[in-house]
């Protein structure tokens, strides 16, 4: 596993799609890659967000805490990046991921994330996107939910 | 201590004295018998002036050149008739004789001189010393360490060398000049007065210059010691400063302190040459008067010419004693000046009668109530601390003390624990004074620890054993020329005046501890490690510990099971993708490249890191694998990644320093030799910059940087380098390297690495802590663990405990204390910095362990004292309420009010 394979896969990641290569292998230098087994988690809700993941490979389901146990609120899987949030806003982290195969993702600590995005203003732009993207999309499916209740 | 130092030199060496004395003695006669001879050689033998009458003379005819008015010669012996010659080379062999003898006895004199200086050094550096032992515990708050250590070991030292001159040397040169004087005076009555005449002007002009002298030598000594306190506070202090940017601050505090020093110093130099060149010049004008009087009695006749050689012979080694007896004037008060100072700075007021420190007091004590009646304690600046306080504390009762931080809680426990003393009221044990019990029954019936405990630094082992060695309970056995050499160290023990304690012996109290052998004793400390939650912490320190290769054989072969068994459950398949063996046939992708091809751990410096690509033997190894210029191929890629992915970055980005192989600075230089590199081709590069390359490879791990640069043919080269280095390392390299070896123990590495025999792989989630708990359960599975936390007992703490946090020091103290099973204990918010419910664990098990014991509690957390069997709440210095936590848990108790106020 080379670090070029791991720039090849961060081209994949719309997040990334846009960032001149070069920096894309700074960052994949810079970051940390991991192997998870499946059961493995990447974090645990209320933990203290302290990085964010970008799967390489691998699949792995988001659970929420409920009084009744987990709860499996959605699944990720390759190109995802998870945990933004959490390092983004200095929130403990809202949800608990786990690995439902085996999984590769690169570690992006708090440190290294706001130093790229300082470093290298393209990446924040792209951060920004597919914040505003997820916001459109939730926009969407509440004015949905709303004309479903009516 | 004898304030006057002449009277403590002769109190302690008047035996030593003596003797040298004696000796002194002899040698002035033999000195005065030498000094005739070079007459009679050129007068009596070259002249022929003993054989004007015969042709032969007397030979060793013994007379003592008495002046007539002492009753003229007197003629002790008739000698033997000689011929000129041969009367020539008898009185020249004679010479040369009584130049040996001279020569023997001076050094012999030296000899017992120096000894008896050394004797006595040792003796006032020790006497210091022990009376730094009692020093009063409040006067530690005014003195600095570094001028006691600077008192002790610098400042007494010119006295060990003047005590050895003290009384003899007054006398030996007092005698010779004396002895020189008479001679003169023999030769001749003028010359005789004219020598005494110069004498005593040097001796009056010459002291009075030195009044200045000495005077600037007192302040040289105090300037100088209070550098020393002010470089170690710049010691202490250096978080300090660093903290609030105060190291300009300081230095020029030590600016202006050695300028003043440099003005005295040089002052000091300025009057001592001059002082010395007058003093020169005196006695050199004495000499012109011999020459000019004597020249003229001379020439008239009156005075034979060796009668004047002999003179001024005489007269050349007058001089110089009485140059060094006013030396020696000087120095005496020098040294009683220097002596002055540090007996003022020894004996401060309160000083602990020695009797409260003696080895043989009586140490048991029955378990009694501790009782405190009407204690009143006044600190030094006067405030009121602890009023008319009242307590009664049964043997087994644990009680707590609460209040706030203005409550005198502290102060009370302080009282307790001896560490100040009462205004008024009393403190017994049962019913003796606790201010009269001597430290042999206090040091090892009652433990007392406050908020901070001081670690010595040793191993942890030592630390924690400490407080059982309070007297050699067994000598120690010596035999054959270790016996002699004892005996002989025994023997100046006792000359210089020191108590026979031989840090050799066995000083553990098993007894005190409670226990029958070493064996139970470490079984105990193992307890108490747990009782204090500390058995985590050492069994970590264990891992990383080393084992010494000459006393724990048996231990490392048991951690070589341990390795068995790892390699074991680390081959079934959720684990083998966590750890990379050492495996001697296999390159290991997550080692750096250098520790592939060295394959073992560096003892010395030649294969440490840094080193490594300057060393010989390695380039010899890189070029007989043909190597080299694969390694300079992965250095420039390397070199090639980093500039590119460098490049763009500003210099001082973190980046560098977490990531790169090239710091900021040199990455310019990198970027000109890639250039040059891409100009002339690898092979023609300079050697320079191919070495350059080379150390750049060193670093580089496949997994962890993933540069995709090592192929398996590379692998295999390595592999082979690494098989070459070990072949070829030259005999005197044997030592610098342990290699991994499958079957055999690392005592070079550490524990862990030894028994996990292999890398953490790189990127694997949560490696470290699987792993880890693979290990401790193979280490469980063996029954290591505690194998592991003995090693872990031989960690070093460090200067002041340094190297453990303050919790690990305090559970230190913790284990220090209980280890003796006390009947007393004093918590002065000892376990306060922990978290609560640590605290409440705690507490619960220390009280526990000391179930018999009275146990005074001090802590902030007033719900804590709900553990104890007795609540003593305290405000502005008295006892406010006390009962049992029941009791006091009634609405409008202060207790209840404090348990709801926030935590002080």
């Amino acid at each position: 596993m080379s670090i070029q394979e791991d720039v090849e896969a961060l081209k994949r990641i719309p997040l990334f799609a846009k960032v001149e290569p070069a920096k894309l292998k700074l960052m994949a230098f810079a970051s940390e890659r991991a192997q998870y087994q499946p059961g493995d988690q990447l974090f645990h809700q209320g933990d203290v967000a302290d990085a964010a993941f970008i799967i390489l490979g691998g699949s792995a389901d988001i659970l929420v805490e409920t009084p009744g146990g987990p709860l499996k609120v959605a699944d990720v899987g390759i190109g995802a990046f998870v945990g933004e949030i959490g390092i983004l806003m200095d929130v403990p982290r809202t949800a608990t991921i786990r690995a439902t195969e085996p999984m590769t993702v690169l570690k992006i600590t708090k440190e290294l994330f706001f130093r790229m995005v300082t470093d290298f203003p393209s990446i924040g732009i792209e951060v920004m996107r597919v914040l505003a993207q997820r916001i459109e999309h939730m926009n969407v499916q509440l004015r949905e939910a709303v004309a479903a209740r009516k | 201590m004898e304030p006057r130092l002449f009277k403590y030199i002769w109190r302690f060496s008047k035996r030593d004295q003596r003797v040298i004395l004696v000796i002194v003695v002899i040698q002035l006669l033999v000195y005065f018998v030498s000094l005739d001879l070079p007459k009679r050689i050129i007068n009596d033998a070259i002249q022929g002036g003993a054989f004007k009458e015969s042709t032969t003379a007397q030979f060793m005819d013994l007379t003592l050149p008495l002046p007539d008015f002492l009753g003229g010669p007197i003629h002790i012996f008739d000698g033997i008739p000689l011929p000129q010659v041969e009367y020539l080379f008898a009185l020249c062999f004679s010479y040369l004789f009584f130049v040996i003898l001279t020569g023997w006895i001076k050094q012999l004199v030296n000899t017992e001189k120096g000894r008896l200086g050394e004797r006595m050094l040792r003796r006032l550096r020790f006497e210091l010393f022990d009376r730094v032992l009692q020093f009063p515990l409040l006067h530690f708050r005014k003195v600095k360490q570094a001028e006691i250590a600077t008192m002790i070991k610098d400042e007494v030292e010119p006295l060990g060398g003047f005590i050895g001159d003290a009384f003899i040397t007054p006398v030996q040169l007092g005698g010779m000049a004396l002895t020189a004087l008479i001679f003169v005076f023999i030769q001749n009555v003028w010359m005789g007065l004219i020598t005494i005449s110069m004498l005593l002007i040097q001796f009056t002009i010459i002291p009075r210059l030195r009044v200045k002298i000495l005077q600037l030598g007192k302040q040289r000594q105090i300037t100088a010691r209070q550098l020393a306190g002010r470089i170690a506070e710049a010691v202490d202090g250096a978080v300090e400063i660093h903290a609030n940017d105060t190291s300009n601050y300081e230095r020029a505090d030590i600016i202006a302190r050695l300028g003043n020093i440099f003005q005295i110093r040089f002052e000091l130099f300025k009057r001592k040459f001059l002082v010395k060149y007058i003093n020169n010049m005196l006695a050199q004008t004495t000499p012109f008067l011999y020459f000019v009087i004597g020249g003229y009695f001379a020439l008239k006749g009156q005075f034979d010419v060796g009668t004047l050689f002999a003179a001024i012979n005489a007269y050349k080694d007058l001089p110089s004693p009485i140059k060094e007896l006013i030396d020696w004037d000087q120095q005496r008060q020098d040294v009683q000046i220097k002596y002055d100072q540090v007996i003022e700075q020894f004996t401060p007021g309160g000083m602990l009668d020695p009797k409260v420190q003696a080895l043989d007091g009586d140490n048991t004590i029955d378990l009694a109530p501790l009782v405190l009646e009407r204690v009143v304690y006044i600190d030094e600046s006067g405030a009121v601390l602890v009023e008319d306080a009242s307590l009664e504390v049964a043997p087994g009762e644990h009680v707590a003390l609460v209040g706030d931080s203005n409550s005198g809680k502290e102060a009370l426990a302080a009282l307790i624990g001896r560490l100040v003393r009462p205004a008024s009221g009393n403190i017994r044990y049962g019913d003796r004074d606790l201010a009269e019990l001597p430290e042999a029954v206090t040091g090892r019936r009652f433990a007392y620890l406050g908020d901070e405990t001081y670690l010595l630094p040793l191993s942890l082992e030592d630390n924690l054993l400490y407080s059982l060695k309070h007297r050699p309970i067994r000598q120690a056995q010596y035999e054959g020329s270790q016996l002699a050499a004892f005996e002989r160290r025994l023997y100046e023990t006792r000359r210089a005046g020191s108590p026979e304690l031989d840090i050799n012996a066995d000083w553990l109290d098993l007894e005190g501890a409670g226990v029958a052998d070493r064996a139970t004793l470490e079984a105990r400390v193992m307890t108490l490690l747990g009782v204090v939650e500390f058995e985590d912490d050492v069994y970590q320190f264990g891992l990383r510990g080393r084992v010494d290769p000459k006393d724990n054989n048996g231990l490392a072969n048991q951690f070589l099971h341990a390795r068995a068994a790892a390699r074991e459950r680390l081959a079934e398949p959720q684990m083998a993708a966590l750890v990379e063996p050492f495996d001697p046939a296999r390159y290991n992708r997550n080692m750096t490249v250098a520790e592939n091809v060295l394959f073992g751990t560096p003892l010395g410096l030649e294969f440490a890191p840094e080193a490594l690509a300057g060393n010989a033997h390695v380039a010899g190894v890189l070029g007989a694998a043909s190597v080299t210029n694969d390694l300079i191929a992965l250095g420039q890629k390397i070199a090639e990644t980093m500039v590119e992915l460098f490049a763009d970055l500003p210099a001082g980005h973190p980046f560098f320093e977490q990531f790169s192989f090239i710091s900021a600075e040199d990455l310019p230089r990198f970027q000109q030799l890639i250039a040059r590199v891409q100009r002339s081709g690898l092979e023609a590069a300079p050697a320079e910059d191919k070495r350059r390359l080379i150390a750049l490879t060193f670093p580089y791990i496949e997994a962890r940087h993933r540069l995709g640069l090592i192929n398996d043919k590379l692998e295999e080269k390595l592999l082979r380098a690494r098989t070459l280095f070990r072949e070829m390392l030259p005999k005197t390299l044997n030592g610098a390297i342990e290699f991994y070896d499958p079957e055999r123990y690392n005592t070079a590495a550490t524990v862990q690495d030894n028994i996990l025999f292999g890398r953490l792989v790189y990127g694997q989630a949560q490696a470290a802590q699987k792993v880890g708990a693979v290990l401790s359960e193979v280490i469980d599975g063996l029954t290591l663990r505690s194998r592991v936390i003995a090693v872990g007992l031989g960690f070093n703490v460090g200067a002041a405990g340094r190297k453990l946090s303050v919790a690990q020091r305090q559970k230190a103290g913790l284990i220090r204390a209980l280890l003796k099973r006390p009947q007393l204990v004093i918590l002065n918010n000892t376990i306060s910095h922990f978290d609560e419910a640590s605290q409440r664990r705690l507490i619960g098990r220390i009280r526990d362990d000391v179930k018999e014991a009275a146990l005074v509690f001090v802590t902030h957390t007033a719900a804590l004292a709900r553990e104890l069997d007795r609540v003593v709440v305290m405000q502005n210095g008295r006892i406010a309420e006390m009962g049992t936590p029941a009791e006091l848990d009634r609405p409008n108790s202060i207790y209840q009010a404090m348990l709801g106020a926030p935590e002080s």
